[in-house]
């Protein structure tokens, strides 16, 4: 992770992991999610669902840090995330 | 990283009707957000969803009801409000949650809405301000604000719109508050504290309605969001009166008013039915 100052306590705080799920079949393509995640993670896929649209895919899953901003504003309840627990992120 | 097989659900999935899902709502319309926000808030408020119902009018928000996996009721056109009301005389016991949009709420239902705020009724009106009538095909409605393109105003609508927050301030109601749906956090704290707050709360929320009225303003899902970003101006408890929506003057968002007085139904007892409160205290 990039830091514009590097905290003196960095190595004691602890930064969560996020896994983003995306629920495919429900997505209509807004794109809010991908426009406003604040660490970049998505992108449009060349995908289609069943409906027609374009859902997103995660294109960086090592950079979220689980703040459910993609789940909170998505309309459709298409994507969420979830913390993955420090041990397995070794 | 293995992924796990087993097939996630999302944390909503319990207070959704998933059969009924993918929504009918278009994409990009924001009702989606206002109402995952509004689940939020119910899961996170710990009231007894037992005891939680939703009532709807109709339009695109009132389509609510029918996702939601509580009682639930879709009323006819600008009753949301009374058919609550009666369902809060009937149970005081009920949280009532109404779910409608600006039409239902603000134009047939106008008068519903400030005898409900006057009378303190103890209900979460939660209304969704798309600006036009979305469902009908993109018509001016009482919140189009001035000069805005829609179906019925080709050349620009020459009206006023209503300042709603200011509406529900002077008639009465007890909690005024106005998000976006971009202030998805700030909206579900205060959908929260209105939950477990008595009396009449109101809570106006900005939803982008690319179909009936971005494609006509020129502006696109996303573009509406942008102005949301850099047009909003959060003013925690500002006057009603000093609230704007205007996309040159700039867009108030906010918690403006809050304050605790007697319901509705403890207004009734007290005077009607003394014996009756002194009981059930």
């Amino acid at each position: 992770m990039r830091y514009w100052r590097v905290p003196f306590d960095l190595d004691q705080i602890h930064v969560t992991r996020g896994l983003v799920t995306i629920v495919e079949e429900r997505c209509k393509g807004c794109g809010y999610c991908i426009a406003y995640c604040p660490r970049d993670v998505l992108e449009l896929s060349d995908r289609y669902n069943a409906k027609g649209y374009r859902p997103p895919a995660v294109k960086k899953p090592e950079a979220c840090v689980n703040c459910h901003y993609c789940e909170i504003i998505c309309p459709d309840f298409a994507i969420f995330s979830e913390e993955i627990p420090p041990d397995a992120v070794g | 990283m293995e992924k796990s097989k087993k097939k996630r659900n999302h944390p909503l999935d319990g207070l959704l009707r998933t059969d009924r899902i993918p929504h009918i709502w278009c994409a990009g319309c924001g009702i989606g957000t206002v109402f995952s926000s509004c689940l939020v808030a119910m899961q996170g408020s710990g009231i007894d969803l037992q005891k939680t119902v939703m009532v709807s009018g109709i339009g695109c928000s009132g389509r609510a009801a029918g996702y939601v996996k509580l009682d639930s009721y879709h009323t006819t056109h600008g009753r949301a409000i009374p058919f609550a009301t009666g369902m809060k005389l009937a149970n005081p016991n009920l949280n009532v949650v109404v779910f409608s949009g600006d039409g239902d709420l603000f134009a047939i239902g106008g008068n519903h809405f400030i005898h409900a705020a006057r009378r303190n009724v103890d209900l979460t009106v939660i209304c969704v301000n798309n600006l036009n009538y979305g469902m009908t095909g993109g018509q001016a409605a009482a919140t189009t604000p001035s000069l805005a393109k829609t179906t019925t105003t080709p050349m620009g609508n020459p009206e006023q719109p209503f300042n709603l927050p200011l509406l529900a301030f002077a008639s009465g109601a007890s909690y005024v508050a106005r998000w976006t749906i971009l202030h998805t956090r700030d909206l579900t704290k205060s959908i929260e504290e209105a939950l477990l707050r008595k009396g009449f709360s109101f809570i106006e929320v900005l939803a982008p309605c690319p179909t009936g009225y971005g494609r006509r303003n020129r502006e696109a899902p996303l573009e509406t969001l942008k102005l949301y970003q850099e047009r909003t101006i959060t003013k925690n408890g500002a006057h009603p009166v000093d609230v704007h929506l205007d996309i040159h003057r700039g867009i108030t968002v906010g918690k403006f008013h809050e304050e605790d007085r007697p319901t509705c139904v403890e207004m009734y007892d007290r005077t009607c039915r003394p014996s009756f409160s002194v009981e059930t205290a």
